[in-house]
């Protein structure tokens, strides 16, 4: 109980603030409850499916198979792999980041995993489809073509950033 | 549509899974309930404050927020609205393009549409969490800075 409040604190205390706002300001207060509602339902359909996968990965994709494909020095075929990974998924951008902690463990590179989380927020599939049916193809594909480069961009900055210590800790916090 | 095959793909996993092995498969869906219960603390803190964001920040504000401002303060206001909240990509993209009626230029579009997808600043914590603090930040403000820089190619290309 205690270690459960514990964890739970934050989300316990945005509880209170929400009806305390509900009681000052009804309107607010009903719309946010709505909407967090809308958005519960929203977030819980997508998200077994992706868990499950990572479950999947985990279990039956070993390190070597893993480190083979999307590790150091698996070169275009690797990013082409974090990529296309990526940009198969749905769901929102933090639903990524448990499955970028399953590649790390098996051994990806960094660099590799940051393509991955920078595909899954851009360049999902179903996305841009959504994208171009609102805001037209010229813009969606414009902007598509400046990811692609940003991706890169991001990713090597993030990892260069990252001496060879901060990168090590990073791997183990994955494990 | 999407989410149908995802299920497909995760029940055809599921079901050649078991069918191969069925303590491996026991231990994938322990594995797939151990990481999301790992995340759910914040996740559920986190639908609550886009609940509350989105209530004071409706629709309606955002559009008039950015609607008339035009140059590199709405661009910049974008971008920073963009990284802040969090809205569903079907929620998000006719608000972009309601707000292209109301007069935001596709700079500022852009902007926002860019720093919604890569910026993320709600979910910090849970990217902490996999990343550590450093790579997280880096990542997230080269994301921001990528993201004004897409603005000003796409407003100068449309």
């Amino acid at each position: 109980m205690k270690a459960f409040l514990k964890r739970y604190r934050v989300f316990l205390l945005l509880i209170i603030i929400n009806i305390v706002i509900g009681f000052a300001l009804p309107d607010i207060g009903l719309k946010s409850i709505s909407i967090t509602k809308q958005n519960f339902i929203e977030m819980i359909s997508v998200i077994p499916p992706i868990f499950i996968l990572l479950g999947l990965l985990d279990v039956w994709v070993d390190r070597a198979t893993m480190m083979k494909y999307t590790g150091k020095g698996s070169g275009l075929k690797g990013i082409l792999i974090a990529f296309l990974l990526g940009s198969a998924a749905a769901g929102p951008l933090y639903a990524a980041f448990p499955v970028a902690g399953v590649m790390l463990k098996k051994g990806s590179s960094l660099f590799n995993v940051f393509i991955f989380i920078g595909a899954w927020s851009t360049t999902k599939i179903p996305m841009l489809t959504f994208e171009a049916a609102s805001l037209g193809l010229t813009f969606t594909l414009t902007r598509l073509v400046l990811s692609i480069i940003g991706i890169l961009i991001i990713a090597v900055t993030t990892e260069k950033a990252l001496n060879k210590d901060q990168q090590k800790k990073i791997y183990e916090l994955n494990q | 549509m999407f989410t149908y095959i995802l299920y497909g793909l995760a029940g055809t996993g599921l079901a050649m899974s078991f069918f191969k092995d069925r303590n491996k498969t026991k231990m994938a869906l322990k594995k797939a309930w151990k990481s999301f219960e790992n995340i759910l603390p914040q996740f559920l803190s986190i639908l609550i404050i886009i609940g509350l964001a989105l209530a004071i920040l409706s629709p309606e504000t955002i559009t008039n927020l950015l609607g008339m401002r035009s140059g590199i303060w709405g661009v910049l206001g974008a971008a920073l609205i963009g990284s802040i909240t969090l809205i569903p990509g079907f929620v998000a993209f006719p608000l972009a393009a309601a707000l292209l009626k109301n007069g935001a230029g596709y700079m500022q579009i852009a902007a926002f549409v860019s720093t919604l997808m890569m910026v993320g600043i709600v979910t910090l914590p849970l990217e902490i969490k996999t990343f550590g603090k450093r790579a997280t930040i880096i990542r997230n403000i080269s994301a921001f800075v990528f993201s004004m820089i897409a603005a000003f190619v796409i407003g100068v290309v449309l």
